[in-house]
């Protein structure tokens, strides 16, 4: 395809970023609740629609429950939708949540991540995209605001995608990046259009016309339920290495790329590596290089796709490395280790058996600082050279 | 792993035009008891089909049989038939069920 035009460069915040994304999209319907950190994602999208902007139909909803039940009627219906939400409302949706993926609708939702409920946190952390974990969704986890806007775009095209139809979370530091106002190049929309145009040359899906007898998601037991589930984990499979394609194509035609299911950087010649997601990735860059600089073979993974785990590039990228940290924002109840550190560890067959150490860090908006990323590489870097190391460190619990 | 499952359903959600069953669920092996009706007293009142909650009970034109295939047994149709026409008989005295 051929290259797009250079879009139009502003200072916007994450919020907005997101709701570029979808503006750009065209959906027919979106909804949302408000809710701490992400309102201003429904704000903006209103305030395109009074502009003109979009035609799409903004529902006004009394929860989130009713958000999510909302786009996941209108996907039936044949629509492209979008939502957006954070911590509290994401919980309130639950059922929703897992009926969308359940009906196999491609619902897009924005998320600014921000600790779960227990207590009341209004700030970051990446606790809500774990208790999601089990939903049957796709959870895509970003870095910058200019990642949130391009892969709001790429979500809604793996989504709609005829082999995948499944909702797509785009995960996204609450606070972090919620608020944060930086450079972002807004793609024109007829780019933006030509790459979801792909979705228009399948075949299409079933759905809900007025006046023609047609049911979605009706009661089912035994066999067919169990065939429903073997089709949504092999969907769920199969978006991995669809979103690989989805991301080197979106590359080519605007220049920007992260790696689809991971990002590695500077790993091909490292002997250990730290493992991150989301916006900790670009201080743990800058200390990468600082490490490297003096002499550490260091180097690092951003994990983008939390579900489907993406298992085998994983695999491929810490094979034969001789030590692993992985830092979490988030707890893993039961496991008094990061969730994130949890999975990798599963990997164990894969990769062998090396030191893995789990950090825990940032939750409720404490900052991943440059010196915690410091210690961190340290300690796995001891570690690698057979020094006794501890498994499960919180790190601002030692300071 | 060799999937040997011949799978029920086209799409890759439950869509049903409702033009052939869909995950058709045979309800009438959860009865423990079943409706008995003796056509020579039943006057064809259709209080028994009114309350009878999954519809199952059959219009024949002056008297109504019991769809087995989808009748748990509740036993709502006995408790509502003002003529007691209807007596639950429990399934281990019958040898079809």
């Amino acid at each position: 395809m051929a290259k797009a035009q250079k879009g139009q460069v502003r200072v916007i915040t994450g919020n907005a970023a997101a709701a570029y994304g979808a503006m750009l999209c065209r959906p027919d319907v979106a909804t949302s609740y408000p809710i701490t950190p992400m309102s201003e994602v429904a704000e903006q999208l209103s305030a395109f629609r009074a502009d003109g902007l979009v035609d799409t139909e903004m529902v006004e909803v009394e929860g989130e429950n009713s958000a999510m039940n909302v786009v996941t009627a209108a996907s039936m219906a044949g629509g492209r939708v979008f939502t957006a939400t954070s911590s509290w409302g994401l919980v309130f949706m639950y059922d929703a949540v897992q009926q969308a993926s359940g009906f196999r609708a491609p619902v897009v939702m924005a998320i600014a991540n921000r600790e779960t409920p227990g207590i009341l946190a209004v700030s970051g952390g990446q606790q809500d995209i774990i208790s999601m974990r089990d939903t049957g969704w796709i959870q895509i986890i970003v870095e910058d605001c200019q990642e949130i806007l391009d892969s709001v775009i790429m979500a809604f095209r793996l989504a709609e995608d005829f082999d995948i139809q499944l909702p797509v979370m785009v995960n996204y530091d609450g606070f972090y990046l919620s608020y944060l106002a930086t450079a972002v190049e807004i793609p024109e929309r007829e780019d933006a259009a030509r790459f979801l145009a792909p979705l228009k040359q399948q075949p299409e899906r079933p759905k809900l016309v007025p006046g023609e007898p047609l049911s979605c998601g009706t009661h089912g037991i035994e066999m067919g339920f169990m065939e429903l589930r073997y089709k949504h984990c092999a969907a769920l499979e199969r978006a991995t290495t669809k979103l690989d394609e989805i991301d080197k194509e979106f590359g080519e035609i605007f220049g920007r790329s992260y790696g689809g299911q991971i990002e590695e950087y500077r790993t091909e010649d490292a002997e250990i590596v730290l493992v991150t997601s989301g916006s900790a990735t670009g201080t743990a860059r800058t200390v990468v290089d600082a490490k490297r600089a003096e002499g550490i073979k260091v180097g690092l993974v951003k994990l983008r796709l939390f579900r489907p785990f993406p298992r085998k590039r994983l695999a491929e990228a810490l094979k034969g490395k001789k030590a692993i940290g992985v830092i979490d924002r988030s707890v893993g109840f039961g496991w008094n280790c990061g969730p994130m550190y949890m999975e990798i560890r599963a990997l164990t067959p894969e990769i062998g058996i090396i030191p893995m150490l789990s950090y825990i860090d940032g939750l409720a908006n404490l900052d991943i600082t440059i010196p915690h990323i410091e210690r961190v590489i340290d300690e796995v870097s001891a570690a690698a050279q057979g020094k006794p190391y501890q498994e499960v460190t919180w790190i601002p619990m030692e300071e | 792993m060799v999937i040997k499952h011949k799978f029920i359903l086209k799409t890759e959600n439950a869509w049903s035009d409702a033009s052939e069953p869909l995950l058709c669920m045979d309800t009438g092996s959860w009865r423990t008891a079943r409706p008995v009706l003796d056509k020579e007293k039943c006057n064809y009142c259709g209080l028994c089909a009114l309350y009878c909650p999954p519809q199952c009970m059959k219009d024949m034109g002056d008297y109504y049989e019991v769809d087995l295939a989808y009748c748990k047994g509740c036993g709502v149709c006995a408790k509502e038939c003002p003529r007691d026409v209807i007596s639950m008989v429990p399934e281990g005295e019958f040898t079809d069920g």
